[in-house]
């Protein structure tokens, strides 16, 4: 029987990765044959790091051989205890990296999730510095980019990112595999402060429903209570058919996800830049969210190279009630982030009527009045979420009553979190 | 334990380097403008018309023998220019010839080096080329790191290259200048021609002050060779080669953008520091290279100056196609040109007098009556490593190793803001350090740190520290930025182990010692 195994990239071009190749002994204590691109820097480290990860496995007696081209600490721990697990050692426990401070801060079911980005979930080069580029969530992605025989390395790599890498302030999702697979995805990744789970392909209330009693029980074995929200992704007719039910399938659920490569595939149709062929199923899950009380998601812009495209895509998802877009490309979140916020001339008006509202509210008015034209409630509503959104992204202060040159083009994002 | 091979001696900037260099008196570096040597300039031997052809025809056969009528023998130091980069077949051909004539122990002075030049090592094991001093990178610069090297590299910037040859420090015997259009009296131009590469003045301090001039082309017209950025007055003889370069290696077809997302946020993070800085305005000046991230910064600080109508009186290249879009588009009235890097380039500085070719006296010698690259509003360049006093090193990575070029890098520190936009860690390789691994830039110069992670201002810029407090953007300390890489690479790098050895001396642009490398392994 074989005792050895194998995980990592290896070979010039690889980049801030590793490979580890692990052949298990009955005697003659641990071997560590290292080649390292930063050797001279940190080859001690490396070194003290695949000891510790060892004792931490259980492993006693071994050979282990190191290519590494750059891996930070938190990729080497995952190829070293992934090569172990493959040479079929039983391991006494994980291998946990110390939880870092900055991987502790928690989420909102209300929050904005106008960004999201897919990092393909085995790849570490990724991962360092998706935060950077100010998304609002982060997507660690188990499924459709993980080849089928790299499931199991991409899973310690995700768990070992929850714990290491830092998010700066973006909501941590993970997009779980289809069925039992995607179940045992849920033990590797609930335990390291997941914020949302993204299930895919949901057809049936069960698949959510599903998920959401294996978070309980493994949130109840390592006594978490923080909620972890759900995110369907409608991907098939079937899918589209059922919005609603899966929207509201669960109370951890606080949005619904349209993904349209797989959709139009179901139909058997073509996806085109119009969308005509998507447009039922897209009203379908937009109104299925709404009607359940949960934000509706749009799906992912492809082209990242065509960003008026990608402009007017998320305008034109917007005009239809969408608050959030997928993305596969860093430098698309700006872009996205830009066509949500609500337009100068949006803000001025939503201004004037909350101002309106206020006055008439003060008076003890109950019908408010702007000029010559009567303000219904839903209209003083929506200026009350324009106004809102238009503080988050920085486009208002604080003070805009008192100041009256409150819009501030170009600012930055200042918080992140919508009043629950 | 070997014995200590160099008397080392410690310079302003706590350096211990190196006090002679291959036999030479070498100046330690003094501290910024403090060493002012007086005295006069080297010059050339004196000539007379009679000597040469009277019909202004200076062509002979081959190198082989332009080299034997320039009286070439052994110890000799001859130049040669990187204008034709990693195409250039010049060099090469010169030192075959040489080793041909079974001359000895000769001093190449390249302007630079590249991987192209990789047959020199066979002439240094060889013992025709005792040492190389001149930037020097890929299989050199590791032949050379290695300890392989019989004398002592020098680097010098492209200014410094101008003030060692016009001080006498470095008394050149041949020159040899590859020109990709000559006439038979030598004048030359590099804007047109099968192997145009855009300008010449690499090879401008070589032709006023080497002893002997010789100009090799593939291309030779009439008298006269219009424009001409060489004078034939300077050059004794032209050579016709068949083809003194591989034109797809001298200049690209077209210069790529940065497609990395992390670069992009760099240069845009670079672009969004100088409008809030409050440099870009009316009339302003600034040079970036054409590296990946300076190259993306241009371009968001184009899109800025088109959407507010700003025009910049002047760009300082390394130019490509995308800063004669900007000239031609008239954002900016002049390219003051170093080296041209694309064919659009080199198209404009052939049609359009907006685009004025220029050379390390005008814009960075230090040893003149002032230079461009003081008056520039703001640089953007690159490094190897910074430091947390803002010293940086731009010729050896982390582990040691000789990597890139001075280039024009150190004179360039001269502007009123310089801005290194760079990653703060590759791949596990810290950028921040605590110390740099070689100095070449003292931390004086350098005014702020553009990361990914942050920008961090040099506190003696209390002006510019000022002017960005409330800013929006990630203005942090350098030592913050440190911090958070250190932790995400587990810990500071350990320090390279070094040999006794020195390999390279580095020169400050006023001639004077700043740093040394030492041998790393073998």
């Amino acid at each position: 029987m074989s005792r050895s195994g194998e995980a990592g990239q290896k070979g010039p071009k690889v980049r801030s990765d590793c490979w580890v190749g692990v052949e298990l002994k009955e005697s003659g204590g641990l071997k560590i044959e290292l080649k390292s691109r930063v050797e001279g820097m940190f080859g001690e480290r490396i070194m003290a790091q695949i000891e510790a990860g060892c004792a931490a496995l259980g492993v006693e007696h071994a050979v282990i051989q190191v290519e590494d081209q750059g891996a930070l600490p938190f990729t080497l721990a995952a190829r070293l205890e992934t090569a172990v697990l493959r040479a079929g050692h039983k391991a006494k426990g994980e291998y946990l990296l110390e939880m870092k401070e900055y991987c502790l801060y928690t989420s909102n079911a209300s929050r904005l999730r106008r960004s999201r980005l897919y990092l393909p979930g085995n790849e570490p080069k990724f991962y360092i510095n998706a935060g950077l580029h100010d998304p609002d969530g982060l997507i660690l992605d188990l499924e459709d980019s993980v080849a089928p025989a790299e499931k199991d390395a991409a899973r310690c790599l995700v768990r070992n990112a929850l714990r290491a890498v830092n998010f700066y302030g973006a909501e941590r999702m993970v997009r779980i595999n289809q069925g039992e697979r995607g179940l045992e995805d849920l033990d590797w990744i609930i335990p390291h402060n997941t914020h949302l789970v993204l299930i895919p392909k949901v057809e049936t209330t069960g698949q959510v429903t599903a998920v959401a009693e294996r978070i309980a029980a493994i949130q109840k074995e390592h006594g978490l209570s923080e909620p972890v929200h759900l995110m369907p992704i409608v991907e098939s007719a079937l899918g589209a058919w059922r919005a609603f039910e899966i929207a509201a399938a669960s109370p951890n659920v606080v949005g619904l996800a349209i993904g349209l490569e797989d959709y139009t595939a179901d139909i058997g149709a073509q996806r085109t830049l119009e969308g005509t062929e998507s447009f039922w199923a897209r009203a379908q899950v937009l109104n299925g969210a709404k009607a359940a009380g949960v934000q509706p998601i749009d799906t992912v812009f492809s082209d990242v190279t065509d960003m008026d495209g990608l402009r007017d895509s998320v305008l034109e998802a917007k005009s239809l009630g969408f608050v959030g877009k997928g993305c596969i490309h860093p430098r698309q979140i700006a872009v996205v982030h830009d066509a949500f916020a609500p337009q100068d001339a949006e803000i001025e008006k939503a201004k004037r009527i909350v101002l309106a509202f206020e006055k008439a509210d003060a008076q003890g008015l109950g019908v408010v009045s702007l000029g010559s034209k009567m303000i219904d409630a839903p209209v003083v509503k929506r200026a009350q979420t324009t106004i809102q959104i238009a503080l988050l992204v920085g486009k208002l202060v604080e003070d805009w009553r008192e100041e009256d040159s409150g819009v501030k083009p170009g600012a930055r994002l200042k918080g992140k979190y919508i009043e629950g | 334990m070997t014995k200590l091979i160099h008397n080392l001696v410690q310079n302003a900037a706590g350096r211990m380097v190196p006090a002679q260099i291959n036999g030479q008196e070498a100046i330690p570096y003094q501290g910024l403008g403090n060493y002012r040597p007086t005295g006069r300039k080297a010059a050339p031997p004196i000539r007379s018309c009679v000597d040469y052809p009277q019909d202004g025809d200076k062509t002979v056969g081959t190198i082989k023998e332009a080299l034997v009528n320039a009286g070439l023998r052994d110890g000799m130091t001859i130049s040669s220019h990187h204008h034709l980069r990693n195409g250039d077949f010049v060099a090469n051909a010169v030192f075959a010839a040489a080793a041909e004539l079974g001359v000895k122990d000769l001093r190449w002075v390249p302007s630079a080096s590249f991987p192209v030049h990789e047959p020199q090592i066979a002439h240094l094991e060889s013992g025709v080329i005792h040492h190389i001093e001149g930037s020097m990178n890929g299989p050199l610069g590791d032949y050379c790191t290695r300890g392989k090297m019989r004398g002592m590299a020098v680097l010098r910037s492209h200014g410094g290259r101008y003030q060692a040859i016009q001080d006498g420090e470095v008394h050149v015997d041949i020159a040899v200048i590859a020109a990709p259009t000559a006439d038979p009296f030598g004048n030359a131009t590099g804007d047109r021609g099968p192997t145009a590469c855009g300008l010449l003045g690499f090879a401008l301090a070589d032709s006023e002050y080497a002893d002997h001039v010789i100009a090799v082309t593939d291309n030779l017209v009439p008298f006269p060779c219009i424009p001409w950025q060489i004078q034939g007055n300077n050059v004794d003889q032209v050579v016709v080669m068949d083809s003194i370069g591989d034109a797809s290696k001298i200049v690209s077809g077209t210069t790529q953008v940065t497609k990395s997302p992390d670069r992009l946020l760099i240069a845009e993070l670079t672009a969004r520091f100088c409008d809030e800085a409050g440099i870009i305005q009316d009339g302003f000046s600034f040079q970036a290279g054409a590296g990946g991230t300076a190259l993306s910064f241009a371009l968001f600080l184009r899109d800025m100056m088109r959407e507010r109508g700003i025009k910049a009186r002047f760009v300082r290249g390394g130019s490509t196609q995308y800063l004669v879009d900007m000239l031609e588009e008239g954002l900016t009235e002049y390219i003051l040109d170093g080296q041209t890097f694309d064919l659009e380039g080199v198209r404009s500085m052939r049609e359009n007098p907006g685009h004025q070719n220029t050379s390390p006296f005008t814009s960075y010698n230090w040893h003149g009556k002032g230079n461009f690259a003081s008056m520039l509003d703001a640089v953007v360049l690159g490094a190897t490593e910074v430091d947390v006093n803002f010293n940086a090193n731009v010729v050896t990575h982390s582990d040691g190793r000789l990597l890139h070029g001075i280039g024009g890098w150190q004179n360039c520190l001269a502007s009123k803001c310089t801005i290194l936009p760079i990653p703060s860690f590759r791949d596990r390789i810290p950028v921040l350090v605590d110390e740099v691994t070689t100095l070449c830039g003292p931390g004086e110069l350098i005014d702020v740190i553009v990361t990914e992670r942050g920008i961090a201002i040099n506190p003696l810029r209390h002006d510019l520290l000022e002017r960005l407090r409330g800013s929006s953007l990630p203005i942090r300390t350098i030592e913050e930025i440190k911090g958070e890489v250190e932790d995400i690479c587990g810990g500071p790098a350990a320090k390279p182990e070094l040999g006794e050895k020195v390999v390279a001396a580095i020169k400050w642009v006023d001639g004077t010692v700043i740093d040394c490398v030492r041998q790393v392994g073998d």
